[in-house]
């Protein structure tokens, strides 16, 4: 029985649950690609941002002031003023908080409808996946922003409806993704064997499928930020995102627009912050992708 | 089938899957009946429809197959007729399963306690805590080493039988009146199958519970059965307790399943083999489904399906050579058999 108790020890020492440990290589591997992690800083610091920067900015980002408008990049105002004369620099970082929460409660409320529509569709299959999957056909016919325009147009301009908008579009893409991956784990016999243990339909799907199906969906929500973010500043920018004077960074860019060639400042500035936010979620989770593709084991 | 006291009665099970290319009959007609605290073996080759008539029993057969007709009764009752929400509480609770692929049965997420445990949290509205404490002592009933510290082991961190193991564990956890095996052993090495087999055996002596064992390895019928069906392209063919079905086979395809095992106390060149291969369940002969590849075969067997006979003492067979309609030469069908080829 000696070497009953050697491996009872080795047990006692490598028990992780293999989805941590899976966890603990993919933190490995994106730790050596390089503009993962740039990407992974510039989220954690823009997220910093959003929740301490409005306590450190001295300027209003609302207020007007009118003796300091249209001025360009300063000690005082960092980012130059705008029109109205507010802070360019204020205003951004107020805007901040806007933009991550629509990019992230967009992709929750869509992501949530999306992965439960994908999981039911590829678990029951047959006429349920068929209509389900059409009306997903759908929403995908239509181009993402030409559907959240007219979602925000019947629902009207606010950063609710916007999210309501985008969170929409972004059920198909979810629903597609959990659907293939559902498809693939359900025929796994361990599947049968719960079945075969009396496991109701509902415990199958939420304790057996979607434990297994996690890597895809975070791959697509974290890319999916980005075009979420992006498609919200899209909506502002033609005028039917956040209502002024809300710091919305699509809106500052639409509003920079007339003064594009004296004052190129008012529009450049929202313009990089966009683009920053996109690029960071973008190299995050292409990153994460790769890490998480067992294919490409470095 | 004699036997009265039985805990499952299969009787005139048809299961047919239908696709595009139309309906395939992969389970035609299958009747036998497990005599409970015994074990049944159903033996056949690859596509006979075992595993078919397993999960038939388990009503787990998915689209586009289907469960076309008879009548599969438990414990006095049809599980045909009973509701999904019935069914799921009869599965795993008095009808367990244990399937082929110890490697992939079980979920890689979840650690072999938690995995015992949700059959009690299944079936008998456990907590958590009180059903890993009966978790416990499961794995060590199924001989797992220092259960306390396994049961917080991943799949992945136990060998094969190991993991066989602890499904046998999972699906004893409510100690079920009928344990249904697909093919238990056959992913394991020679000496772990041995050791899972045995394992088996005892505890169907200790929990007093019926089996139906399916299996294409003669020796771990002769191992572990009482009584043998042998199956062939969706229908029984042979019938027997395990020693009649050894000693004295009746059905040319059993003969020649005999015959095909490696034998120690003859010298052999070759080893012999049935000829040809299980036609597809879509392109069924007429008459006997075994004529094509039965040495004995005539016009009367291409012709006509023989019904299963009772041959008395509980045996019964498929094959018109026991029949009175016999028009060929007399066979012996153990002696005479030589495989269709060299006759």
């Amino acid at each position: 029985m000696a070497d009953t108790t050697v491996s009872a020890s080795t047990v006692e020492k490598k028990r992780i649950n293999p989805q941590i440990e899976n966890f603990k290589n993919v933190w490995r591997k994106l730790r050596q690609n390089r503009l993962a992690m740039a990407g992974g800083f510039l989220i954690i610091f823009f997220c910093v941002a959003a929740v301490v920067g409005p306590w450190l900015t001295s300027n209003d980002p609302n207020m007007p002031n009118v003796s300091d408008r249209l001025q360009g990049p300063s000690g005082e105002y960092w980012f130059g003023t705008d029109h109205h004369g507010r802070d360019i620099f204020t205003r951004l970082v107020h805007g901040m908080s806007i933009t991550l929460r629509i990019g992230i409660s967009s992709v929750i409320v869509g992501g949530t409808v999306g992965v439960f529509l994908g999981i039911i569709s590829g678990y029951y299959g047959g006429r349920i996946d068929a209509v389900i999957m059409r009306s997903m056909d759908v929403l995908l016919a239509f181009p993402s922003i030409l559907l959240a325009l007219g979602i925000v147009a019947v629902l009207g301009g606010s950063i609710t409806n916007v999210i309501i908008a985008i969170a929409i579009f972004s059920i198909p893409v979810f629903a597609r993704i959990v659907r293939g991956s559902t498809l693939a784990v359900r025929k796994l016999e361990y599947i049968d064997a719960v079945r075969a243990l009396g496991a109701s339909d509902a415990r199958i799907i939420f304790l057996h499928i979607l434990p297994n199906i996690v890597s895809p969906i975070i791959v697509q929500a974290t890319l999916f930020i980005a075009t979420a973010v992006l498609s919200a500043t899209g909506l502002s920018f033609l005028g039917l995102g956040a209502t002024p004077p809300t710091p919305e960074w699509g809106a500052m860019l639409a509003d920079g627009r007339n003064y594009m060639w004296d004052h190129p400042h008012i529009a450049l500035f929202p313009g990089l912050a966009i683009a920053l936010v996109v690029l960071a979620f973008n190299l995050f989770g292409d990153g994460v992708r790769d890490a998480l593709d067992p294919k490409l084991k470095s | 089938m004699t036997t009265t006291n039985s805990i499952i009665k299969v009787d005139d099970l048809q299961t047919s899957f239908f696709t595009h290319k139309g309906e395939i009959k992969a389970v035609d007609g299958v009747h036998f009946d497990v005599p409970a605290g015994k074990t049944l073996g159903l033996v056949g080759e690859s596509g006979s429809g075992k595993s078919i008539t397993s999960l038939s029993i388990m009503r787990l057969i998915e689209s586009p197959g289907k469960i076309k007709g008879g009548s599969i009764t438990f414990n006095g009752e049809d599980l045909l007729a009973k509701s999904e929400a019935e069914m799921r509480d009869i599965r795993g609770n008095q009808i367990s399963m244990i399937f082929q692929e110890p490697m992939t049965s079980l979920n890689p997420v979840y650690t072999i306690g938690d995995q015992i445990a949700e059959a009690y949290q299944i079936h008998q509205g456990k907590t958590k805590k009180e059903a890993l404490q009966k978790a416990v002592d499961m794995l060590e009933l199924v001989g797992i080493p220092s259960p306390k510290a396994r049961v917080k082991a991943y799949p992945h961190e136990l060998s094969g039988g190991m993991r066989q193991r602890a499904m046998i564990a999972i699906a004893l956890a409510c100690n079920p009146q009928l344990l249904v095996a697909d093919e238990p052993t056959t992913a394991l090495d020679v000496t772990i199958q041995a050791q899972i087999l045995r394992l088996i055996n005892r505890l169907q002596d200790e929990l007093g519970m019926s089996m139906l064992l399916i299996t294409h390895d003669l020796g771990v019928v002769a191992e572990t059965c009482d009584y043998v069906a042998v199956m062939y392209a969706g229908k029984i063919v042979e019938y027997a307790d395990v020693n009649t079905l050894f000693s004295n086979p009746k059905h040319p395809y059993t003969v020649g399943l005999l015959k095909s095992l490696p034998r120690h106390d003859i010298d052999q060149e070759e080893l012999e083999v049935i000829k040809g291969m299980v036609p597809r369940p879509d392109e069924l002969p007429e008459g006997c489904r075994f004529a094509p590849r039965c040495p004995f075969a005539t016009d009367l067997c291409r012709e006509r399906l023989p019904d299963l006979e009772d041959l008395g003492e509980g045996n019964q067979v498929r094959c018109w050579i026991h029949t009175d309609q016999w028009n060929g030469p007399e066979v012996n069908v153990k002696d005479d058999y030589r495989s269709a080829e060299s006759t």
